[in-house]
């Protein structure tokens, strides 16, 4: 039993660490955040050159096989940053997919750019009426003489406005599991966006497809094959964004015990009276709550799926959406006014980890999921 | 015991709803039930139609120009207008300095600042919190140095909610440094035109800008302008405070913000089907509303309590915490109800006029900035910890 991370490990999320201490300042995140991407293309770029992107992939793309535990490493570190980089949608989400079920002309496409950063990858799985079910798809693909015909509406597609490429779910057969998935590039005609700033600093669109012609070629794996190939990489992603929580728990916790030791009232530090002291203390159990199960979904993230991956990611994606918002809301609390203000990092840490809660299914959602898998014994 | 209303509160009662049936511009409904931005200019037209209809100022004597009603046809009040979609009142002249001018002012001042207030003619905003100075209000440091005439002010203000319509502020200011903290402290009414004082936008986390800070620079301001006596501001500042804890509570908005909350839920869909009835998330909203009916009920006892005189005591803390605490859980849940779209702030949907296609609901966009706005709730009028020692002190003795 060893929790410690590897020599290699260990420099991994040295570098991300150093990366994002230089180059993400708040004042500078607020900067990105204005931007027209809605991120630092430039940080994008580093990212990339450092071999960062790369990570979860092949060495032969310039990876080198990282796991869940290497990408919690960078996910934690971007999480601390609260960086807005479309990692966890191009990096681990498109990126998995097209690894897992697309064909080799499809990879060859694809993978290389997706992995050196030079392409920007989105995942268009969700609609309007589906809730945080990525099974719960009215998009209609329908086989014609080239190809398929699209037609629907994909919602809250993060990092869509500015993607290269765009994975799209759609439904080609009745089956509840007769989902399909087709790589779509922004430019196709019938494939209109709805760009948006999202309230934790990010920007998303929601996507709709009116008589979208694509290629056989855009269908990435099997026609009704995608729901499995989905939901393991939302899996994946699942890991991905609880280190991503994980990072930022820890630099809200840092905030706020620093301020119960500054802040003075009565004539003491706040951090003085017990009511204060205890909360602390709460937040600080669930940090470590969160931070065993993120370790937990890593160990899973890229083993084969089975009930008991499914267990453990949904326990997990519960555990964070929970400790996320009591960090959030005690933190604004321990701070009074002050962590309610845009000026202050807090509000933008609470305001991430509030809406995480709100990517690939709340706490709700997952204590649902987990108990329709509980074994009797 | 009778927990119905007599016949003349229900005739009250219809008389509110009729008066807010007729009066009460559809406009202004809209915008306060969609939790949409109001302007000033909306809050004016409401406060000229209230004060017209002369039920402006619920908490003033009758000479004044106020109503004198009960604690229970306040509650009525309360009740219909949350129900209706009456905008808040801005509480810092009508029902915070007008009290303190009216118990503790001199004839000059009420002669000149109460009909002010009645006519709409002043804004007033509140100067009290400081930097330095949020639940230990005694240690606030804005000093105030009297110079033949005048007092010259210096210092800094904060947390001052809508300070940037306001053309009045009352301050509490120092001009004793020789005593202890509660004993030197003074209340002045500052004209916000005077020179040297700037009012800087404090921007919150949603992107709203509601609260601001206001710095005061060797600022002039006459020696008519204290309320009672120097140094005993202090026992003035906290005569105010029970009139801003009553109500704070906010079981009429909470009712509101349910009855909007079964509305949104009935609309968005889980697993094909409505929210309402999904298990998990109907138990959620019955849970909640369950400790609705339980407040409202204590909302109640301690309204009766004060019917024949007085103001409500500690018990008035416990029911704020209570009932913030419910309004916030409410507004987690309107959050949760829309699923991945709390993550988009569509701004343009905010505006009553927006004539766009709505992104998901046409309740949605403001729900996650409300979210995030009302853990204000349990921070101001005294913090929710502030109020817990009052009934730890006050009640238990501890």
């Amino acid at each position: 039993m060893d929790f410690r991370l590897n020599e290699e490990q260990q420099m991994l999320q040295d570098t991300v660490a150093r990366l994002v201490r230089g180059e993400y300042s708040f004042e500078k995140r607020l900067e990105f955040s204005e931007t027209e991407a809605g991120f630092s293309v430039d940080f994008w770029k580093q990212l990339g050159e450092l071999g960062l992107t790369a990570v979860p992939f092949s060495e032969e793309l310039g990876g080198f096989d990282g796991g869940g535990v290497e990408v919690q490493s960078v996910m934690t570190e971007l999480g601390r940053g609260l960086c807005l980089e479309p990692y966890l949608q191009s990096v681990i989400f498109a990126g998995g997919l097209i690894n897992q079920a697309g064909n080799d002309t499809q990879k060859d496409t694809w993978l290389a750019g997706i992995a050196s950063g030079e392409l920007q990858a989105a995942v268009a799985l969700q609609e309007p009426q589906s809730f945080y079910d990525l099974k719960d798809v009215e998009t209609r693909a329908e086989k014609n003489d080239s190809g398929y015909v699209l037609n629907g509406r994909k919602a809250v597609v993060i990092g869509g406005h500015c993607a290269d490429l765009i994975l799209v779910s759609a439904r080609t057969s009745e089956a509840a599991d007769g989902i399909s998935l087709f790589v779509l590039t922004p430019d196709t005609a019938g494939l209109e966006r709805r760009v948006y700033p999202t309230i934790d600093g990010s920007k998303g669109c929601d996507i709709t497809l009116t008589d979208v012609q694509v290629s056989a070629e855009a269908l990435v794996g099997q026609q009704d094959g995608a729901a499995e190939v989905i939901e393991y990489q939302a899996g994946r992603a699942i890991a991905a964004l609880c280190a991503e929580a994980v990072g930022a728990m820890e630099a809200a916790n840092e905030l706020t015990l620093d301020y119960l030791k500054q802040r003075k009232q009565f004539g003491v530090p706040i951090g003085r009276f017990q009511v204060l002291q205890h909360r602390m203390v709460d937040m600080m159990s669930e940090l470590e709550q969160a931070r065993s199960m993120s370790i937990l979904a890593a160990s899973v993230a890229d083993e084969e799926q089975s009930d008991e991956r499914r267990r453990i990611l949904a326990a997990a994606k519960n555990v964070i959406g929970r400790s996320g918002q009591f960090i959030s809301e005690q933190g604004i609390q321990s701070h009074g006014g002050i962590g309610m203000t845009w000026e202050y990092n807090f509000a933008h840490y609470a305001k991430r980890l509030i809406m995480i809660n709100h990517q690939l299914g709340d706490d709700d959602f997952h204590l649902e999921h987990y108990a329709s898998l509980l074994q009797a014994s | 015991m009778n927990l119905n209303y007599t016949e003349e509160e229900l005739a009250f009662r219809d008389e509110v709803r009729a008066f807010l049936d007729k009066k009460l511009p559809a406009d202004i409904a809209a915008k306060v039930k969609g939790f949409r931005r109001l302007s000033k200019e909306d809050h004016q037209r409401w406060q000229k139609i209230l004060s017209e209809q002369g039920w402006y100022a619920t908490h003033w004597p009758v000479e004044h120009g106020g109503v004198e009603w009960s604690p229970v046809q306040k509650h009525i009040w309360d009740e219909e207008s949350s129900r209706y979609g009456v905008p808040r009142s801005i509480p810092f002249g009508v029902n915070m300095v007008a009290p303190v001018i009216i118990r503790f002012g001199n004839e000059e001042q009420k002669q000149t600042y109460l009909p002010r207030i009645l006519s709409g003619e002043d804004w007033w905003c509140q100067g009290y919190s400081e930097p330095g100075a949020g639940s230990d209000l005694a240690s606030l440091k804005t000093r105030a140095v009297r110079e033949g005439d005048h007092y010259i002010v210096n210092g800094q203000k904060t947390w001052t909610t809508l300070g940037q319509h306001a053309n009045m502020i009352f301050c509490l200011v120092r001009t004793n440094t020789e005593v202890k903290a509660q004993e030197g402290i003074s209340f002045l009414l500052i004209d916000m035109d005077t020179p040297g004082i700037t009012v800087r936008p404090i921007i919150t986390l949603e992107g709203e800008h509601e609260v601001n800070e206001v710095f005061f620079e060797d600022v002039k301001v006459p020696v008519e302008n204290l309320v009672g006596e120097e140094d005993k501001g202090w026992t003035y500042a906290k005569y105010l405070l029970t009139y801003e804890r009553t109500g704070l509570a906010g079981i009429g908005l909470s009712k509101a913000a349910l009855s909007h909350l079964k509305e949104l839920a009935s609309r968005r869909l889980k697993n094909g089907r409505p929210l309402l009835e999904d298990p998990t998330f109907s138990q959620r909203i019955a849970e909640v509303e369950i400790d609705l009916t339980a407040a409202g009920i204590s909302n109640l006892r301690i309204i009766a309590s004060v019917e024949g005189g007085g103001v409500p005591g500690a018990e008035s803390s416990m029911l704020k915490v209570k009932g913030t605490e419910i309004r916030q859980a409410i507004n987690d849940l309107a959050r949760r109800a829309i699923g991945p779209y709390a993550l988009p702030f569509v701004e343009e949907e905010l505006e009553l006029d927006y004539d766009g296609e709505f992104l998901s609901d046409e309740n949605a966009a403001p729900l996650s900035a409300q979210y995030f706005n009302n853990r204000k709730l349990s921070i101001f009028g005294g913090s929710n910890e502030i109020q817990k020692n009052i009934v730890s002190k006050m009640i238990l003795g501890l």
